[in-house]
């Protein structure tokens, strides 16, 4: 029988990010401070800057099964597959009708919309000229879909949308989902293809949220006095979950145990973030982990480099931690690779995995000016930090219209 | 337009939508379905780019003319012929 006690661990990383397409490459990159940013053209928008990634879209699809999914897809495949590889699970003795896909989205279906029209426009606006692709493409489990698709997996398949708090969604529900049985394995994490469309881009200009920098790299610059705005990105990052019994079964090698968690709404604004509720997530996530702030050894920041925004976090970081928490790190990897949306929670939670094993906290970059509105205690700037102790990793993602989602993660202890 | 020539179309719009096949032998005689993996949204892509490509229009009452590159260039040599080409 199940409770909420039941232990569950990670026990397989598989990601793309604009700055490397394995753990192991990310991870250096963090710790060197090379930053995936870089021009990008845009539709209707011209030449802008982006966190694109370059993995090998072949690896695990054909070519035809690339024409005819998503790039959502794509990346979905792909961060599944390694994933998969990384746990060691022997799939064919899973059964298929018990594993679970939980793929966390900020948006799906409007690259290929967007695409559409734009077909169109070159017939007259005729819609016979419509893609019958369309809505598979443009349905909202597609990224799940696509997995489960190329795996031959049957069950549970979907999405989860929940702006930018998504990626944190997706391992959040997973492991309700094995603590209930519903799945002996889950695919879970977070996926974006955001930058293929230019609605994102446009979207953030007219909020005056879109940053912009002559030198690309330098362009995501959380806490500095200098930032301007959301570098927007693409990415996925893909987790193999189990519950420990059957991890341990098989002698797999566990990343981390879920700690705890909470997720929480703002109730207040579309896009403004409110630091009382976002604290409020934090100290319930805390709870539910059985954990004070002291605790916790490295804190990753959702901050993406917006004026207010950022200030808004710090708020709400300053009212859980501080004086009491002198071994609280605190860190982003925004920095580094833009905003990778419905990717981001997932993909930033991995670049800190490996510090349970090399005790090192990546720094945040691109920080020459510390905003003094963000100057929190224990912040990681620009250089990486050697640190005594690190047992429990709190991540941060929040969204849209007032979503936060606080996941902790532990160091396993058998 | 000769009926090579028009199969000729047919095989281009199926290399692009079935980019992993080896389409170099196929035979005219036979169903493309039992010689390669074409599903009916494939169908549909040679539907689309026939349309898009060649202004030709194929009625869902005569997608079974699109069976094999015989029936193909038998159904539609002569649409393209009444467009001038």
């Amino acid at each position: 029988m199940s409770s909420p006690q039941t232990r569950i661990v990670i026990t397989g990383v598989g990601l793309t990010a604009p700055n490397g397409n394995s753990l192991p490459e990310f991870r250096q990159n963090l710790l060197n401070g090379v930053a995936g940013v870089e021009p990008f053209d845009v539709r209707y928008m011209g030449r802008l800057i982006a966190g694109v990634c370059h993995f090998d879209t072949l690896r695990y699809q054909t070519k035809k099964g690339l024409r005819v999914g998503t790039r959502a897809g794509s990346i979905s495949i792909y961060c599944a597959n390694e994933a998969l590889k990384d746990s060691g699970i022997s799939f064919d003795s899973v059964p298929k009708d018990r594993i679970g896909i939980y793929i966390g989205c900020t948006e799906h279906g409007n690259v290929e919309t967007e695409n559409e029209i734009y077909a169109i426009s070159k017939f007259n606006y005729d819609t016979k000229y419509w893609s019958h692709y369309h809505n598979p493409r443009t349905v909202a489990n597609n990224p799940a879909g696509e997995i489960s698709l190329a795996l031959g997996i049957t069950g549970p398949a979907y999405t989860i949308g929940a702006a930018c708090a998504a990626g944190n969604m997706g391992l959040i529900h997973a492991a309700q989902m094995l603590r209930l049985h519903e799945v002996d394995v889950a695919f879970c994490g977070g996926v974006s293809e955001s930058i293929h469309t230019f609605g994102i881009f446009a979207g953030f200009k007219s909020q005056g949220a879109l940053a912009t920098h002559d030198d690309p790299k330098k362009a995501s610059r959380p806490f500095d006095k200098g930032r301007n705005g959301i570098v927007v990105s693409e990415g996925g990052c893909i987790y193999t979950m189990e519950r420990l019994e059957d991890a341990r079964a098989r002698g797999a090698k566990i990343y981390g145990e879920i700690g705890g968690y909470c997720v929480n709404s703002d109730a207040s604004d579309y896009v403004l973030p409110n630091p009382g509720r976002q604290a409020e997530c934090v100290r319930k996530a805390l709870a539910n982990a059985k954990l004070t702030a002291a605790d916790i050894h490295i804190v990753n920041t959702h901050a993406t480099a917006t004026p207010m925004g950022d200030i808004q976090e710090c708020e709400a970081i300053r009212a859980v931690f501080g004086a009491g928490c002198p071994e609280t790190s605190i860190n982003n990897t925004k920095s580094y690779i833009g905003h990778c949306m419905g990717a981001a929670g997932a993909l930033e939670l991995a670049g800190n995995l490996p510090s349970f094993d090399d005790l090192i906290v990546h720094p945040t970059i691109n920080v020459d000016d510390l905003d003094p509105l963000c100057a929190i205690d224990g912040l990681v700037l620009n250089h990486p930090k050697k640190v005594a102790k690190v047992d429990n990793i709190l991540n941060n993602s929040f969204g849209m219209l007032g979503i936060n989602s606080t996941l902790i993660v532990k160091r396993f202890n058998a | 337009m000769t009926k090579d020539a028009c199969k000729k179309i047919v095989l281009d719009i199926i290399a692009d939508i079935a980019p992993d096949e080896d389409i170099s032998n196929l035979k005219s005689d036979v169903r493309l379905r039992d010689q390669m993996q074409l599903d009916s949204m494939d169908f549909l892509d040679i539907v689309m780019e026939l349309r898009k490509q060649h202004g030709i229009e194929v009625p869902e009452a005569d997608y079974i003319h699109l069976a094999s590159l015989d029936s193909c260039a038998d159904y539609l040599t002569p649409k393209f012929e009444a467009l001038g080409k």
